[in-house]
C-alpha cells in the first residue's frame, strides 16, 4: 500500500496536497482498494463552499458507494472532470491522475488536524486489524 | 382446532420462568370491565371444503363486475380487452411471482423480461431510460416530485388540478414533512390548465410542474405551451399519464420535452380488478439517471462474451446507500410489469395505434350522442381521448342507482373530487364497448 510522504491524510481516507494555498484532494490507495472498481465520482459545484469533514461528493464503485469528505474548509476552485469519462483512473493512479477536487482554503490551521503519512499508515494498520 | 404446538408442560415452564401462575394471569392488567366474558358467539361453525367454496362463490356473485355489468367508469382504471395469451404467459411457473428477484442474477429470464419492459416503456414514452416499475401511478408521481427536488433543490411544486385527485393526495402525503410546498394549478372553462395562472405564478423557485395528459376529465392538454413555460423557469417538467393507451395516438412525452414521465400502467394488459394491484411507470432522461428511484435492469456481456442481464446502478438504492438512497422502494411490480410487457409486444406498434383510434372513435360517438340529449350538456369543449364530462339534469348518483338496476355502471360523479362540478359525470368508453352498449346508455339517460 502506497502512502506518499508530503501528503496529509484524513480518517475518512482522503489525501490532501497543499500547493500555493490550495488543497488538492483525492482518496488514498487504501480507499480505492477497499472500494473496488470505481465507476462514478460525483463532484461539488465549482464555486461552492465546503466545510472541513463534511461530505462534499460521492465515490461510487461496483459494490458500494461512499461519501467524500472535505479535509479543509474553503471554496471549490476545480474538479477533475476527466474522471467523468474515466473514473477507473482513481484505481490506477489515486495520487496523481485520480485527484478529485481542488479547494481554496479559508483556514490553514485545519491542516494541523490531519495525519502525516506515518500517522496514516499506523491508522490504517489499526483499522484493518 | 388451535395450532399452538406448546405442551401443557412447556406452558407451565414458560409461566414459571416469568413468575406468572396461569395464562389468565398475563391479562390481569386489563380492567375487568373491558374483558370479554362470554366466548365469541357470532362466529359460525367450521365448514368443509365444498361448503367454503359454495359460500365464497355466493359472496362473489354479489359483486358487480365487468362480466355481469357494462361499465362506463374510467377515472384512472381502464377496461381494456386483455388477450388470453397475456394470462397464459404470466402464469408460467418460471415467471409467476409478484416480486422483484432478490438474488437477481440467477433469474435471467425475469431480468430479461424486466429489461424488455423498460425498453418498451422507453419506446412508448419517447424517453431514454425507464425503471423496472413502481407500485402505481400515484406513488410514481410522488417519486417524480421528490426526484425533481433532488435534481434542483427547489422547494415549490405545481400540480395540475387535472391530475387524478388520488394521485395528488398521495403526493401530499409523501411531501408532508419534507418542506416541499405543493400548489395546485386551476383548470380553465375548457377543462385544461389555466396557462395564464401558471405563467403568473411560476418562478425561479419552482422545482417542477406536473401535468396529467389526457387529464382527469379526459381532456388533452396543451403540453407544448406548458413545456415552454416550465423550461423557461428551468423547472423539471413532469408528464403524468393515467391512461397509457392514449400514447398510441398522442405525440410522445419525450417529443413534448418531458424530463420525467410517470403514469399508471394498468391499462396495459392488467385487469381493473377492484383497484389493484396496479403498475407504476417511471421514465426519464439519461442525464438524470442517478437521481432516479427504483430498480433498473441493464444488459451486458459476461466473461465469455455472452449476453447477460444484471441489476445496475444499484448504488442509488437503499440496500447500499441506506438513508441517502433515492427512494425507499426496493421492489417492483414484477408480475404486472410482465403483463404489460406481453401485452405491448402482442399489440405491436400498429396494433397499439389502431386500438387508440378505436377508443377515440367510440368515445366521440358516445360524446356526440349523449351531449345532444335534451337536458344534458358537454361540460368542457376541448379535444378528448376516451373520457369526457357531461352535465346531467339530475344528480349522477340518482342516475347511477337506476342504471345499476339495468346492469350498467354509469360514469363517475365528479362532485366527490371537485365540489364545484355539481351534476357532472365522467364517462369512459373503450374498445370493449359495443355500439349497442352506448345506445342503451343513451336510451336510459333520455328518461330524465
Amino acid at each position: 500500500m502506497d502512502f506518499p510522504d508530503g501528503l496529509l491524510y484524513t480518517k475518512e481516507h482522503e489525501w490532501v496536497k497543499v500547493e500555493n494555498g490550495k488543497a488538492k484532494i483525492g482518496i488514498t490507495d487504501y480507499a480505492q482498494h477497499e472500494l473496488g472498481d470505481i465507476v462514478f465520482v460525483e463532484f461539488p459545484e465549482v464555486g461552492s463552499g465546503v466545510v472541513a469533514m463534511e461530505p462534499f461528493g460521492v465515490v461510487e464503485s461496483v459494490k458500494t458507494v461512499s461519501d467524500l469528505y472535505s479535509p479543509v474548509s474553503g471554496e471549490v476552485v476545480g474538479v477533475n472532470s476527466e474522471l467523468e469519462a474515466t473514473p477507473e483512473v482513481v484505481n490506477t493512479s489515486p495520487y496523481d491522475k485520480g485527484w478529485m477536487v481542488e479547494v481554496a482554503m479559508s483556514d490553514k490551521n485545519e491542516l494541523k488536524e490531519l495525519f502525516s503519512a506515518d500517522e496514516y499508515t499506523k491508522y490504517v494498520e489499526e483499522e484493518s486489524q | 382446532m388451535r395450532y399452538i404446538p406448546n405442551t401443557d408442560k412447556e406452558n407451565k415452564e414458560i409461566l414459571d420462568s416469568i413468575g406468572v401462575k396461569s395464562v389468565e394471569g398475563l391479562f390481569s392488567s386489563i380492567p375487568d370491565s373491558l374483558r370479554l366474558k362470554n366466548p365469541l358467539s357470532n362466529i359460525p361453525h367450521a365448514m368443509s371444503e365444498p361448503e367454503v367454496l359454495r359460500h365464497m362463490k355466493g359472496m362473489s356473485k354479489k359483486n358487480a363486475d365487468l362480466d355481469s355489468h357494462i361499465s362506463f367508469l374510467g377515472a384512472g382504471a381502464y377496461n381494456h380487452f386483455i388477450p388470453s395469451v397475456v394470462h397464459h404467459i404470466i402464469s408460467r411457473s418460471e415467471f409467476y411471482t409478484a416480486y422483484t428477484p432478490y438474488q437477481p442474477e440467477i433469474s435471467q429470464g425475469t431480468l430479461q423480461a424486466i429489461y424488455e419492459f423498460q425498453t418498451l416503456i422507453c419506446q412508448l414514452t419517447g424517453m431514454e431510460v425507464a425503471n423496472a416499475s413502481m407500485y402505481d401511478g400515484a406513488s410514481a408521481l410522488a417519486e417524480a416530485v421528490l426526484m425533481a427536488h433532488r435534481i434542483n433543490g427547489r422547494k415549490e411544486v405545481f400540480l395540475s388540478r387535472g391530475i387524478h385527485p388520488e394521485y395528488r393526495q398521495v403526493v401530499h402525503t409523501y411531501c408532508r414533512y419534507l418542506g416541499i410546498t405543493l400548489k395546485e394549478i386551476p383548470f380553465s372553462e375548457k377543462g385544461i390548465i389555466d396557462l395564464e395562472w401558471l405563467s403568473k405564478n411560476i418562478s425561479e423557485n419552482t422545482s417542477a410542474v406536473a401535468v396529467q395528459n389526457p387529464n382527469f376529465f379526459g381532456c388533452v392538454e396543451d403540453m407544448a405551451d406548458i413545456e415552454k413555460l416550465t423550461h423557461a423557469s428551468d423547472a423539471i417538467f413532469i408528464y403524468c399519464i393515467s391512461e397509457p393507451i392514449s400514447l398510441g395516438i398522442l405525440k410522445s412525452p419525450g417529443d413534448f420535452g418531458a424530463d420525467i414521465v410517470v403514469g399508471e400502467g394498468q391499462g396495459l394488459g392488467n385487469p381493473v380488478s377492484f383497484g389493484g394491484p396496479y403498475l407504476g411507470l417511471f421514465a426519464t432522461r439519461e442525464k438524470y439517471i442517478r437521481s432516479m428511484p427504483g430498480r433498473l435492469v441493464g444488459r451486458t456481456v459476461d466473461a465469455n462474451g455472452k449476453t447477460g442481464y444484471v441489476l445496475t446502478l444499484s448504488t442509488r438504492e437503499q440496500h447500499i446507500r441506506r438513508e441517502k438512497a433515492t427512494s425507499n422502494i426496493c421492489s417492483n411490480q414484477a408480475l404486472c410489469a410482465l403483463s404489460a410487457t406481453v401485452y405491448m409486444a402482442l399489440m405491436g406498434k400498429e396494433g397499439f395505434k389502431k386500438l387508440s383510434i378505436l377508443n377515440l372513435q367510440k368515445t366521440n360517438y358516445a360524446k356526440e350522442l349523449l351531449s345532444n340529449i335534451k337536458g344534458y350538456k358537454l361540460k368542457f369543449k376541448n379535444p378528448i381521448f376516451n373520457e369526457f364530462v357531461i352535465e346531467t339534469p339530475v344528480s349522477p348518483d340518482e342516475i347511477n342507482k337506476n342504471l345499476l338496476k339495468e346492469g350498467i355502471m354509469g360514469g363517475l360523479n365528479l362532485e366527490k373530487f371537485y365540489p364545484e362540478l355539481k351534476n357532472c359525470m365522467l364517462i369512459c368508453v373503450t374498445e370493449n364497448h359495443r355500439k349497442e352498449d352506448i345506445d342503451r346508455l343513451w336510451k336510459l339517460l333520455k328518461q330524465y
